[in-house]
């Protein structure tokens, strides 16, 4: 019975679905925009994140370094390029 | 009439506007009436336009690149021609703004990118033992999608004027405000379209890569190019889609009116820039680290001796493909950001040069105590380290945010991309071209001729560039179209003029020597022309469709060295059924759709746009339910080749 019934994609469903409440609470209560914000970016890359892991089955296959080093560089350029773009064109500009 | 008046030229006056019109339609005229008489429609449409064969591809890649590099070359001829002597009066400035803006963009995306693009095709999948790359339809999309987009940039050249903001575009000044006419258009879709198509080969190359080398063809057992293609094709597909969005906003601007990077309502013109360089600078490496795969085979074959340091050349691609996406912002320093971002951008353009120098001094040490053989290719290898360790010295110096307020948009700093580009790409696809020559022919190169070319091609070089760094200094600012004489850039600038004429007679040298080698030149030259080491060279001269009969079992990254002098068995196995990929016509169509409908975009031609839509859409409906197993090549006509071939491999 263990093993027919999908224990990881059913505690990553429910898992996701908090993480969608957490999200969606940002509307209801009366908070700052800056910790809105901030939980809803939190809440949206676990998010991503779970769905990558969980349901996409990013780790299951024989070539899951490959995977999660594409995905990890990937995020760092695009976090980098993000930092470095508000660097140059808002903080750091006179 | 006013549907037609969108697709004539802004008046020039300039006779030699309508001769090279008239040039071009001789040309194309020649060449139907020439694939007619001979009747070669058939073999042309069976053998080439529908392959789906890397090898073939990478050809014709690598024919196309050398056409846009006489297209490019004529440009620069013009543009030194011009500058030669003070208040020249042979072009004029919209001429000369034209004319820079087309040489820049040929020679990156439609000279350099094919030239490398074609070379991984007909390198990588030789190299790592496959049969083909992973989506061979999609390889073939690819090219003709970069195809479509050389050919529609080059169509601007005769129906609705050319772009004329520079290679970088940047706005406002490309914005319609300034570029009125539909130059710019044809610049944001001509390299839609070949983006989208280097996107693929991106996609498409690092799946081969990973997912398609022989049995004990480790990662860190792969030959130094196709490591540096898999480096390469990682930031293609990491920075292509920040151009893609770019060039998008930039329509979205010019025919929409909307306000991206526009200078009022919210616009912000710098951030095309930005956006701009988020792409151009990785495109540098993508552009250089190929080159530097070429180097590192070329440099081991003619040293005779293993690559030196092969774990810190892999190290060195893979840091500099980092940093290769965090110093942006060098090439706007002049900006108006302070002093915190510019040092933070300084820093980071500095410490590339650290994995730069690894290779080169991994280079110099593979030749020490190398028994060398001074080849073409070696020469050029050779010539491309001093040369391009300048190009390098120059770049810290511009690296320097404080004292690139100095440089910045000078000749200084032509001078220096100059001094990488063409020793750093040129040469090493000439190099690589004359070296894989055997392979893709089946017949070498002459080597006088190939000598005599070298030399006009490193003094040509030489002469037209280094003078550029001195007017720089002196203030000579880039993409002016003339200069009074008291300013006293004259005598330079005619040295420089007479180094471009060498690097022409150097270009056609080469063009001379295929010519006269397909003439003259032996057809017995053997499988291993040069005693290479990779694998590459342990397939049959010209390479048979399906590559290797067996497919070969490796042990380190110079497999063919160790088969040839360490008695290691490269073909275990016996010659089996091989699965080949069919050929279609289904790419050359869809990328004829997506010429339509560029064309239609450029000029506004609404129902043409959605027609073309339509049929793009109905080609991706058609691809989805195409069923296509491919077919066998049956072990008795393999037996058959090999057996022409003398012995099977």
């Amino acid at each position: 019975m263990r093993e027919l019934f999908p224990m990881k994609q059913v505690n990553g469903f429910i898992f996701s679905l908090l993480l969608t409440v957490i999200a969606l609470s940002v509307y209801f209560f009366d908070m700052s925009f800056a910790m809105g914000l901030t939980i809803l970016i939190v809440t949206a890359f676990i998010q991503a994140a779970v769905q990558l892991v969980v349901f996409m089955h990013a780790g299951e296959s024989k070539d899951k370094h490959a995977i999660y080093a594409n995905t990890i560089y990937g995020v760092v350029i695009a976090v980098l390029t993000i930092l470095g773009s508000l660097l140059a064109m808002v903080w750091g500009y006179n | 009439m006013d549907f037609f008046d969108r697709f004539s030229i802004p008046p020039h006056d300039d006779p030699m506007l309508y001769a090279s019109i008239v040039a071009i339609a001789i040309v194309s005229i020649a060449i139907v009436v020439g694939l007619t008489y001979f009747k070669k429609w058939g073999y042309l449409w069976n053998e080439w336009l529908t392959t789906v064969d890397h090898k073939r591809i990478g050809i014709m890649y690598i024919i196309s690149a050398l056409l846009m590099l006489f297209r490019g070359g004529a440009d620069a001829v013009m543009m030194r021609l011009q500058t030669a002597v003070p208040d020249n009066t042979f072009l004029d400035a919209q001429h000369y703004n034209e004319v820079f803006t087309t040489h820049g963009v040929v020679m990156i995306i439609f000279m350099a990118m094919a030239f490398i693009i074609g070379m991984m095709n007909f390198v990588v999948p030789l190299q790592i033992g496959a049969r083909d790359v992973a989506f061979p339809r999609l390889n073939a999309l690819s090219f003709w999608l970069y195809f479509a987009g050389a050919m529609l940039f080059n169509l601007s050249f005769v129906v609705g004027g050319s772009p004329d903001a520079g290679w970088t575009n940047y706005y406002p000044l490309a914005g319609t405000d300034f570029s009125e006419h539909v130059g710019v258009n044809y610049y944001n879709w001509a390299l839609q379209i070949s983006g989208i198509g280097t996107l693929m080969t991106g996609i498409n190359f690092i799946a081969t890569i990973m997912k398609m080398r022989a049995p004990g063809m480790k990662l860190m057992k792969m030959p130094m190019f196709t490591w540096s293609a898999l480096i390469t094709n990682l930031i293609i597909v990491f920075a292509f889609p920040v151009l893609t969005i770019a060039l998008l906003m930039g329509t979205f601007d010019r025919q929409f009116f909307t306000n991206f990077f526009t200078t009022s309502d919210g616009g912000m013109d710098m951030m095309w820039a930005n956006l701009f360089w988020i792409w151009g600078h990785p495109e540098v490496y993508i552009l250089i680290l190929p080159a530097f795969g070429i180097y590192s085979q070329i440099i081991s074959t003619f040293s005779q001796r293993n690559l030196y340091g092969y774990k810190s050349m892999v190290a060195s691609m893979v840091v500099i493909s980092l940093l290769s996406f965090l110093v942006w912002v060098h090439h706007f320093f002049t900006m108006g950001q302070g002093a915190v971002a510019n040092s933070i951008f300084s820093i980071t353009t500095m410490a590339i040069a650290v994995p730069t120098g690894i290779k080169i001094f991994n280079w110099l040490l593979t030749m020490w105590k190398g028994k060398i053989r001074f080849t073409t290719p070696m020469m050029y290898s050779v010539a491309f380290i001093p040369l391009f360790t300048i190009g390098g010295v120059t770049g810290v110096m511009l690296a320097m945010a404080s004292a690139d307020y100095q440089y910045h948009n000078t000749m200084f700093l032509v001078a220096h991309f100059h001094n990488v580009i063409i020793p750093g790409v040129v040469f090493a696809m000439i190099a690589g071209l004359i070296y894989y020559w055997p392979k893709m022919f089946g017949f070498m190169l002459n080597e006088r001729i190939g000598k005599w070319a070298f030399w006009n091609i490193v003094i040509g070089f030489c002469l037209a560039f280094f003078p550029m760094y001195i007017t720089g200094l002196n203030g000579q600012a880039r993409r002016m179209y003339t200069y009074s004489e008291s300013t006293g850039f004259g005598p330079l600038s005619m040295v420089s003029f007479i180094g471009a004429l060498l690097l022409a007679v150097g270009f056609v040298l080469i063009v001379y020597n295929v010519y006269y080698s397909f003439r003259h030149a032996p057809r017995n030259v053997g499988d291993d022309p040069w005693n290479a080491r990779s694998l590459e060279w342990a397939t049959h001269n010209p390479v048979p469709e399906y590559n290797f009969a067996i497919t070969p079992n490796v042990n380190s990254e110079e497999a063919f060295w160790d088969y040839k002098k360490n008695g290691h068995d490269l073909f275990k196995g016996k010659i089996e059924d091989i699965h080949m990929p069919n050929n279609s016509g289904w790419s050359i169509i869809f990328a004829g759709i997506f010429f339509v409908f560029g064309f239609c975009f450029v000029f506004h031609v609404w129902a043409g746009v959605i027609i073309a839509f339509l049929g793009i859409i109905g080609c991706m409906i058609y691809r989805s339910f195409e069923k296509d197993d491919g077919h066998h090549i049956h072990k008795e006509e393999i037996e058959e080749t090999e057996k022409k071939f003398g012995g099977a491999k």
